[in-house]
């Protein structure tokens, strides 16, 4: 699966595709001058003009002074100071805590949890604080200006503890939202309007693009939209929702799926929470088959609300059962990765992607 | 230890020596090889580790789990409320001190008739402040406004000093439309920002309690970064330390240099936990040091000594951008809640011991009218007046209609997204089909 994702992701590089596929973001397309950049340069990129358009806006966590672990914080301690760009001590409840004061105070905190499987300790303040500010308070306060940056998602390598999604935690919390790019373009727009939100918001990033993901991304300061999913590939029989990565994997299963005759529309979510209903429903309405897939676990999983959905809104529509290609039941396993992993061609092989003529059940 | 050395090595030797590093040194110098030095180390040598030089010592020793003696506590009036002698305090001014000691009255005649009215049936829940009146208010009158204070659930009279009225009091425990928060949280659960006084966090009696710490320390650090003549102040209790919010704010506000005071109340009880279930240390004072934290142990009935401990605080607090840790000792005189019945595990006895020898009142009333101001009369006059405001404020709050049913989806986020517009129709159609099922005193 590495090499196949590494040669996909070179193909980010060119634009567009004989399939009319938008992997490649959209935005902000004209005369604006762009950068060949990776998914930890895009993301700095934001981070470099959320620091220089708010003064009073602050990075920190583990290990941030330096750059970070993954490179994405790199140059800005030296350019905003340490007063502003600064290591926490190793304690995510802290770190977060600490930003939602700040937040609270009105300041924008670009809080980073090293990797997504250390923020468990931080869920209390998230849920209970961080969620429920404004609204127990009668919105008096608020700590709409905390972000809380971590790459999440397989590695190739990264076993239980640096492997995890758990997006479908925080997708069950109202009061916060729940952001995942799945590109450097994506990714840069998406956090600046994460970071702008004036709600708190969690921001997955997919730490195997960091390097694996290259595109041309606008050195201005744009935005992109929060709860709004972007049609990337039209087509006509079957529509796929994924974010994040998974996207990348998708895509192939929809290649291969054109083989056969089968037209795919696949849709990147972007924001799981508040999540763009309208979008996914129309596709469905028109396609009639629906298949989601993400890396998490299968159960409890975000797939498993997206279905729900479209089963209450789309059921007179559908040809097919709603399809979920997802992670397994079990914690991430390292010799066993390439097995747990929701392949192109598990996708391929479910019975929503199979041929419409053809009925067999997975 | 046998060394042959450089001449330059032998005037660093020379230096060591006279530092007093070495015992006794011995020079030999045969005339076939360099000098050679004898040296014994007399005091351990210092070495460098990452953090800083440490000290070396050849004993095997554990530094012992506590000091011999406990940690004393700093007081200024005795138990009758005379002032000690040679006691240091910052003075009050005889309108402070009216207004403080005026402010604790109200604190308790409001807590007692919302209790009644909490046992009546006419609200839901209640918890009193009894025994603390003085850690409240002393702790707010040595405090500025443009303080920022993240209480937890016991310290009401922080708002009461600031000026949160009666009847503001009593539309949050009615939940009515008057109400700051719009009904959403259970009674005591105050907020203003007005007063600079951050909504009530907690769900009172279980686990959650001081999720506000590292908050506070954030909010501190962006008042040391605006460079406001200000801090952060936050309440817990001694139940509340053994949090892992605790120690992960006491932690960060030392490392982040922050301008926040952390004031412990230290009542003895976390519901029907005793502090002996609930940490061995010699209570949560020694742990400032733990963090790097000046720290201090006051007694939390004397409204003087709390006043000096949090004026003194603050000031170095904000003038020397550090966090500092108070705990007051006191008495929770009151149960935990209106769900609780403290009588099941500890002795009526000991809950009026501490109510009549110990009162944080008649100890700092003695002391006000020791110097001439306060009166029995100004004290009748002073309860006659709250409790017709209090009861007034009640009939008020309990007539004042509940927040409009939009309200319950309002403030999630920003602005209401899709879903939740969605929800309130759909809440909306079920009331319409089934109204029994709906209380009918929230408009709709």
């Amino acid at each position: 699966m590495a090499s196949l994702l590494s040669r996909f992701c070179r193909k980010l590089a060119l634009p567009g595709s004989a399939h009319g596929s938008r992997m490649t973001s959209t935005t902000a397309c004209g005369s604006e001058t762009v950068k060949s950049l990776n998914l930890y340069s895009a993301i700095n990129q934001a981070l470099h003009i959320a620091l220089e358009t708010d003064p009073r806006s602050y990075v920190f966590g583990e290990d941030v002074g330096f750059g970070g672990v993954f490179r994405c914080t790199t140059g800005l301690a030296e350019r905003f100071g340490k007063n502003r760009v600064f290591n926490t001590p190793l304690c995510e409840q802290g770190i977060v805590g600490f930003g939602i004061g700040l937040a609270a105070m009105g300041n924008r905190a670009v809080v980073e949890i090293q990797v997504a499987d250390y923020i468990y300790p931080a869920f209390d303040q998230i849920v209970n604080e961080a969620a429920k500010f404004r609204y127990r308070s009668g919105n008096q306060f608020n700590c709409g200006g905390l972000t809380i940056r971590a790459p999440y998602g397989a590695v190739g390598h990264g076993g239980h503890y640096h492997s995890q999604s758990p997006e479908a935690f925080f997708c069950h919390v109202p009061g916060i939202k729940v952001v995942i790019p799945r590109s450097p373009r994506e990714a840069k727009g998406l956090l600046l309007s994460s970071i702008r939100d004036p709600n708190p918001v969690v921001f997955f990033e997919p730490k195997w693009l960091y390097r694996q993901a290259v595109e041309e991304v606008p050195e201005h300061d744009y935005m992109i939209p929060l709860s709004q999913a972007e049609i990337i590939r039209e087509g006509s029989d079957i529509t796929l929702v994924g974010w994040g990565a998974q996207l990348t994997v998708m895509e192939q299963a929809c290649l291969d799926a054109e083989k056969e005759g089968i037209s795919c529309e696949l849709i990147d979510l972007k924001t799981l929470l508040p999540w763009d209903k309208e979008t996914v429903e129309a596709s469905v309405k028109k396609t009639g088959r629906l298949l989601i897939s993400h890396e998490a676990p299968i159960t409890g999983g975000f797939g498993a609300e997206i279905s729900a959905t479209i089963l209450e809104r789309c059921f007179l529509k559908l040809e097919a059962p709603v399809s979920r290609v997802c992670g397994l039941d079990t914690p991430f396993p390292l010799v066993f990765e390439p097995f747990y992993m929701p392949t192109k061609n598990k996708a391929s092989s479910s019975s929503s992607l199979s041929s419409p003529s053809k009925t067999h059940i997975f | 230890m046998r060394l042959a050395i450089s001449a330059t090595t032998y005037r660093m030797v020379l230096l060591l020596r006279d530092s007093h590093q070495i015992q006794s040194l011995v020079i030999v110098t045969p005339w076939w090889i360099r000098s050679q030095v004898l040296v014994h180390t007399k005091t351990p040598i210092v070495m460098d580790f990452p953090g800083g030089k440490v000290a070396f010592t050849p004993e095997i020793h554990f530094i012992s789990e506590s000091n011999e003696e406990r940690v004393p506590c700093y007081r200024v009036l005795d138990d009758n409320g005379q002032q000690l002698t040679n006691s240091q305090f910052v003075p009050v001014s005889k309108e402070i001190a009216v207004k403080m000691y005026s402010d604790m009255v109200t604190l308790q005649m409001m807590d007692n008739i919302f209790y009644e009215a909490q046992r009546q049936g006419r609200l839901s829940f209640y918890a009193t402040a009894f025994g603390e009146e003085a850690i409240n208010i002393a702790s707010a009158a040595a405090l500025s406004p443009d303080d920022v204070i993240f209480p937890q659930y016991r310290e009401p009279g922080v708002l009461l000093w600031r000026g949160f009225t009666l009847q503001e009091f009593a539309n949050q425990c009615f939940g009515n439309k008057s109400d700051y928060g719009k009904g959403r949280q259970m009674p005591v659960h105050y907020g203003s920002n007005k007063l600079n006084y951050f909504t009530v966090s907690a769900t009172i009696a279980y686990s959650l309690l001081t999720q506000l710490l590292p908050n506070a320390v954030g909010a501190a650090y962006s008042l040391k970064m605006d460079e406001k003549d200000a801090c952060a102040v936050t309440f817990f209790g001694d139940g509340g330390s053994s949090e892992g919010d605790f120690h992960a704010a006491l932690n960060f506000a030392a490392v982040m240099e922050a301008p926040v005071l952390f004031i412990c109340r230290n009542n003895g009880w976390a519901i029907s936990t005793p502090t002996s279930d609930q940490f061995r240390s010699d209570g949560v004072v020694v742990k400032g040091r733990a963090y790097g934290i000046r720290s201090i142990r006051v007694d939390g009935n004397d409204a003087l000594a709390m006043y000096s401990a949090v004026h003194e605080a603050r000031e170095m607090a904000i003038r020397e951008h550090r966090p500092i840790l108070i705990e007051a000792l006191t008495y929770r005189v009151g149960h935990h809640s209106t769900s609780d019945d403290s009588t099941r595990y500890r002795s009526a006895d000991e809950i009026e011991w501490w109510n009549k020898a110990r009162n944080p009142l008649s100890r700092f009333r003695t002391w006000v009218e020791s110097n001439g101001w306060w009166s029995d009369e100004a004290e009748s006059d002073l309860r006659s007046k709250i409790k017709k405001e209090m009861l007034e404020a009640i009939r008020v709050a309990e007539k004042t209609e509940k927040p409009n049913l939009n309200h319950m989806f309002s403030d999630v986020y920003d602005v209401p997204p899709l879903n939740l517009r969605e929800q309130e129709l759909l809440v909306r159609q079920a009331i319409k089909s089934h109204p029994q099922d709906y209380p009918s005193d929230v408009p709709l």
